[in-house]
């Protein structure tokens, strides 16, 4: 402290034009922030708090890398036999038809819910209960959605398929819902003043203003649906991540190395594809 | 049904008139915008609406389309009370009506002559406008009137890429291709320079003048109003305190309108 307000000292002393009288008022450009210093401290301590009772301390961190090192080890080289690549192909293709069907499925089932949940369109009560629902679609990650429906629907690509359409529900829907909310009410008001019925008011005045927003919502939807599709198949719900889980399983890391090389090339082709259909519609 | 009927040219005074009956509006309860006003509009000819801005003009013409719901009073239109309508009625009631906006209110994303087809919108199914199917009469008469307000080779283009003076023109093609018995015009020249003002007023005179259809029209413009219209009706604070043909609205009305003094020297 006392070393920072020292310079500032001389500069009022060398200043002769300074408004500020000498003595007291000192302007300060940065006050301390003394309630951010004490939740940085806060922090600090309640993570060496946590590392205690969770064990984990140094010499468990350093035996879980020799661990790590051995598995990575046996991973190498990536195991590229033909029966391994067929189980594999199987498992990819599955696993691209749960994430194009949840997309498709999703896209269509959104744009009906973001509708009547935008509250400038729809009647209040009914748009708050399309948010419910939003919400509760949400709420949890699409693992635990793919939990109960593997519980509910039994084991395979079905669950999957119904766990990424809620998860694609809640997050089409709420963007959908956002960007009815911000659009010009101007436009849709010289439409509604057409004596325009109100499916053609949403299709004349209102889709024009949100349709290449929600292409691209639904590009980045499709691109996060095949990365989840690999996850959802550790639960159970079929596709990549079901091989992945039964490599685990039979400790054929060799193979598992093949199959994650394999997820990270369809992500990013994902992310190429989407791109490219955000630009197209733009 | 209307669609066979393109130009209803025979004049009939009472039964194509506007009768306004003591229209109260209150956006908050205790504070009317519009003090029950009474008016009555002929079936022809331009009538402008002066006044300062907050003045309710804007407020009285979107309770004749119910963009506005009235608080009391009556609305009579074609032996209908348009402050009583809801749904389906309403619907049918505003699809006679037609409206330019002061920021033109096209929809920016769709096409020059989608915009014009808009004013079909009361008239055809859903599913015409869902496919873009409109009938081969409407779209045709929709180029008819996009080469009448001197867009013909703009059809295709997007309305964002138009000029305000453009896009003001096809908003007049829009609310022209509804048929209507009855144009509204709120402020069409207020975002427009001084020149398009006059160009746009003329072609609203002109082509709801052909059709021989009635034009209430708001605005601040004292001079296009005198111009252009046939009768101009001054409102102050919510109330009517001028009624008359364009020559006899002289200084002292003006001042009654507006108030102040300096501006008029």
């Amino acid at each position: 402290m006392t070393r920072r307000d020292q310079p500032r000292t001389n500069m009022t002393d060398l200043s002769p034009r300074s408004p500020a009288p000498s003595s007291a008022a000192r302007r300060v450009a940065f006050p301390p922030n003394w309630q951010t210093r004490i939740a940085c401290l806060a922090l600090a301590l309640y993570v060496v708090y946590a590392c205690s009772i969770l064990d984990i301390s140094r010499e468990r961190l350093m035996a879980g890398f020799a661990h790590a090192a051995r598995f990575v080890s046996r991973m190498f080289p990536p195991n590229f036999a033909p029966d391994k690549l067929e189980l594999l192909y199987t498992g990819m293709v599955e696993s691209l038809q749960i994430a194009v069907i949840a997309t498709a499925v999703g896209v269509l089932l959104s744009l009906p819910l973001g509708l009547i949940a935008a509250r400038n369109l729809s009647p209040l009560p009914l748009a708050w209960a399309a948010r419910a629902l939003i919400v509760l679609f949400r709420t949890f990650h699409p693992v635990i959605i793919a939990i109960l429906f593997v519980k509910a629907v039994g084991f395979g690509a079905l669950a999957g398929v119904l766990a990424l359409i809620v998860a694609s529900l809640g997050f089409l829907s709420k963007l959908v819902a956002e960007a009815v909310e911000e659009m010009s009410m101007q436009q849709v008001e010289a439409v509604r003043a057409t004596g325009a019925p109100f499916l053609s008011l949403v299709i004349m005045g209102v889709l024009p203003q949100v349709v290449a927003r929600f292409i691209g919502f639904s590009a980045y939807q499709l691109d996060s649906n095949l990365r989840n599709s690999a996850l959802v198949g550790l639960v159970g719900g079929g596709g990549i991540g079901a091989t992945l889980f039964t490599a685990f399983q039979r400790f054929d890391y060799d193979f598992v190395l093949t199959i994650v090389l394999a997820i990270i090339v369809l992500v990013m082709a994902g992310e190429v594809v989407s791109g490219w259909m955000r630009r197209l519609f733009q | 049904m209307d669609a066979s009927t393109p130009f209803r040219s025979t004049a009939v005074g009472a039964e194509r008139s506007l009768i306004i009956r003591k229209l109260r509006k209150e956006y908050r309860a205790g504070q009317p915008v519009l003090k029950d006003v009474s008016l009555t509009v002929e079936g022809r000819g331009m009538t402008a609406i002066i006044g300062p801005s907050g003045t309710g003009k804007s407020t009285l013409i979107r309770c004749i389309n119910r963009l506005v719901d009235p608080t009391a009073g009556e609305i009579l239109f074609r032996g209908q009370d348009l402050a009583r309508l809801n749904g389906r009625q309403l619907r049918l009631a505003r699809r006679r009506m037609g409206m330019v906006f002061q920021e033109y209110n096209l929809v920016e994303r769709l096409s020059v002559v989608e915009n014009v087809l808009c004013g079909r919108l009361g008239y055809v199914p859903v599913w015409r406008a869902w496919l873009r199917k409109f009938p081969a009469h409407d779209v045709e008469r929709a180029f008819q009137l996009l080469d009448a307000v001197g867009l013909g080779d703009f059809a295709t283009q997007r309305a964002d890429q138009l000029s305000g003076g453009q896009r003001q023109r096809v908003g007049i093609a829009r609310a022209l291709m509804q048929e209507p018995d009855l144009v509204l015009a709120d402020e069409p020249t207020s975002s427009l320079d001084p020149k398009t003002s006059v160009e746009i007023m003329e072609l609203i005179a002109r082509r709801a003048g052909e059709r021989d259809i009635p034009i209430i029209v708001n605005i601040h413009n004292v001079d296009l109003a005198r111009r252009f219209a046939d009768r101009i009706v001054g409102m102050a604070k919510g109330e009517i305190v001028f009624d008359g043909p364009p020559r006899a609205l002289q200084d002292e009305h003006l001042l009654q309108i507006y108030g102040g003094e300096g501006w008029l020297e």
